[in-house]
């Protein structure tokens, strides 16, 4: 360790205020932040001491994604075997999952690492922690058989245009990696929707066992089907739902996996249970809506199961909770979940153009968080103004 | 009435002004720097609208199209008067817009002074001429319909607006680089907000 930070202090000299290397001052800082507890003290002003500092917030986020992340390695390896007829043991799968799925990791934190690194050169400000989350967010909403390019292209987009363009973490306006999510959505709808990409290997024209369907639930339900079953023809109960052995992007399958991160979230305090609670309040309210009034198949879906399906917990627990892109007033985070929860299930059930409309929800929300703010500003002003009136 | 309901709700969301048809986007873009402000245009806006569609629907379908003066006399159906529909339609509307500037400046002469220009730009605003040509276009079986996507319309450029305008006020204090501040950011914000708006976009109602 003392070496380690001898071989620091040596260097450091070349990128100060007119060293040789001057120019990479930002990214220096960067790694000697995360190797060290930086010695800087502060100059001015009152300050409140915590170990909750950035990089800790965002490690914990991280954390919380692993089961989701684990549940998805094997996911992706179970179905793959299924597709292929396949009896494979708990490693093969693991195995295979892991290989395909590791590589968008990478892809994703080396690329928009490098972009996040590049920009706070040419802007000199610091390297700020915020990718780590989004760098483990995108890979998890992705399909598995999604192209690495097109995780590259993806993110360098959500990491620009959804954030540096605004100066970088805490600024932006939208949540990062469903930003990445939509950009392909939109540019490539072939490769990220469909029957055929949720399952590892199936677009590249693999040998599977007769009949295999890739289709997700959504997908079938879409389909006005009301028995959902597996690729080769078993059917789903609502407990496949909820333990997440079914077709869909790397993350999002497993409620259970996603609700051990969510206590992770919530216990730690870094996550809002407001916000989740009311997104899954939203959403049971629209369910119980469409099953009342419900004149197809689709609509006849249980609410319970609409919970559990798709990427409705994943986004309610990971992205709407995004205290950047989130409303900021704790009023607003009932207002922000419910109306998430609300138009996610509204879309997915009635707009026939997505199967899926968590995503869209909720950067559509994140476009109106802050004039929800605002409203709550408003309101509590003059809530307080007549207060001080009357006491008058 | 569901029908009317429909309308009001796609006009809203799935045709919106801004984010589906990219109309009325020059005072959207300059007058969007404050939410309260940008409220007074908003409500300004539907107002116009809201008078001025079913006004140029009656004149669309009692005196301009096809065979529409035969009220008049039976020798008129033949008249079409159609091809002055722009300069009717423009007519209406920049003296609507007049009426609108002075109730504003009788009443709330501070948000008349922070409109400034584009209240009286509101005539040439593409919004309202293009309410008028979609309800031409669209065929509304009657004044009712016509009118429930006239306010439609306005309410769906007044939430943009405002929605805009929140965004612009909480970024005021963001590191946006020097090159971007201003218009380019608000470009850039248009762009993801219609990336957002694209949810509602293949609804059939």
């Amino acid at each position: 360790m003392s070496a380690l930070r001898r071989y620091i202090d040596k260097i450091k000299p070349n990128v100060e205020e007119g060293g040789k290397f001057h120019l990479f001052k930002s990214t220096f800082e960067a790694f000697e932040t995360f190797l060290f507890v930086p010695n800087t003290v502060t100059k001015s002003g009152t300050h409140i001491r915590d170990a909750m500092d950035m990089k800790r917030t965002m490690f914990l986020v991280v954390i919380a994604m692993i089961p989701a992340l684990l549940f998805g390695i094997w996911n992706t390896g179970y179905h793959h075997f299924l597709a292929l007829g396949i009896d494979a043991s708990f490693w093969e799968m693991i195995w295979y999952g892991f290989i395909r799925v590791f590589p968008i990791i990478v892809v994703s934190y080396v690329v928009g690492l490098g972009t996040e690194f590049v920009f706070a050169q040419i802007r000199g400000h610091e390297v700020a922690e915020g990718f780590l989350v989004s760098g483990m967010l995108i890979p998890l909403v992705m399909p598995v058989d999604v192209p690495l390019w097109m995780v590259a292209l993806a993110t360098v987009f959500a990491v620009i245009i959804g954030k540096e363009v605004f100066g970088g973490v805490g600024m932006n306006i939208l949540n990062p990696a469903l930003t990445a999510r939509a950009f392909l959505f939109f540019a490539y709808p072939s490769q990220m929707s469909g029957d055929a990409v949720w399952i590892g290997g199936l677009r590249r024209g693999m040998e599977t066992v007769d009949g295999f369907s890739g289709a997700t639930i959504l997908g079938q339900a879409a389909q006005n089907n009301s028995e959902f079953v597996n690729g080769i023809g078993e059917a789903y109960s609502s407990w496949n739902m909820f333990l997440g052995n079914i077709p869909g992007s790397i993350g999002e399958t497993s409620t259970l996996a996603i609700l051990l991160g969510a206590f992770i979230l919530i216990a730690t305090g870094v996550g809002s249970w407001k916000i989740i609670f009311s997104v899954f309040a939203g959403g049971a309210v629209m369910g119980l809506l469409l099953n009342t009034f419900a004149v197809n198949e689709f609509m006849e879906v249980p609410f319970w199961e609409h919970l559990l399906l798709g990427g409705f917990a994943f986004g309610a627990v990971f992205m709407a909770t995004d205290p950047v892109s989130a409303t900021q007033s704790e009023r607003g985070k009932w207002i922000y979940g419910f109306l998430i929860g609300f138009l996610a299930i509204l879309i997915r059930v009635l707009n026939p153009a997505y199967p899926e409309g968590v995503m869209l929800a909720i950067l559509l929300m994140n476009v109106f968080a802050p004039l929800i703010d605002h409203y709550v500003v408003e309101n509590n002003i003059r809530k307080r103004l007549k207060r001080a009136k009357v006491q008058a | 009435m569901e029908n009317l309901i429909n309308i009001f709700v796609k006009s809203i969301f799935i045709d919106n002004m801004i984010f589906a048809y990219f109309l009325g986007m020059c005072s959207y873009l300059a007058v969007s720097k404050t939410v309260k402000t940008s409220t007074g245009l908003g409500i300004a806006v539907i107002f116009v609208l809201g008078f001025t569609v079913p006004i140029n629907y009656l004149i669309e379908n009692y005196i301009l199209s096809e065979g529409a003066l035969s009220w008049l006399s039976p020798k008129l159906a033949e008249v079409d008067l159609s091809f002055l529909s722009f300069i009717m339609f423009i007519a209406v509307i920049a003296s609507m817009v007049q009426l609108v500037e002075m109730v504003i400046e009788k009443f709330t002469p501070s948000l008349y002074s922070s409109l400034g220009i584009f209240l009286p730009l509101i005539a040439v605003n593409c919004a309202i001429l293009g309410g008028a040509l979609f309800m031409q276009e669209r065929e509304y079986a009657n004044i009712a319909e016509a009118t429930s996507f006239a306010l439609g319309s306005g309410v769906g450029w007044f939430l943009a607006i405002v929605g805009i305008a929140a965004i612009r006020e909480k970024i005021r204090y963001s590191n946006v680089p020097p090159a971007l501040r201003g218009l380019g950011i608000t470009f850039i914000i248009t762009g993801l907000m219609g990336i957002a708006f694209m949810s509602f976009m293949g609804i059939k109602l």
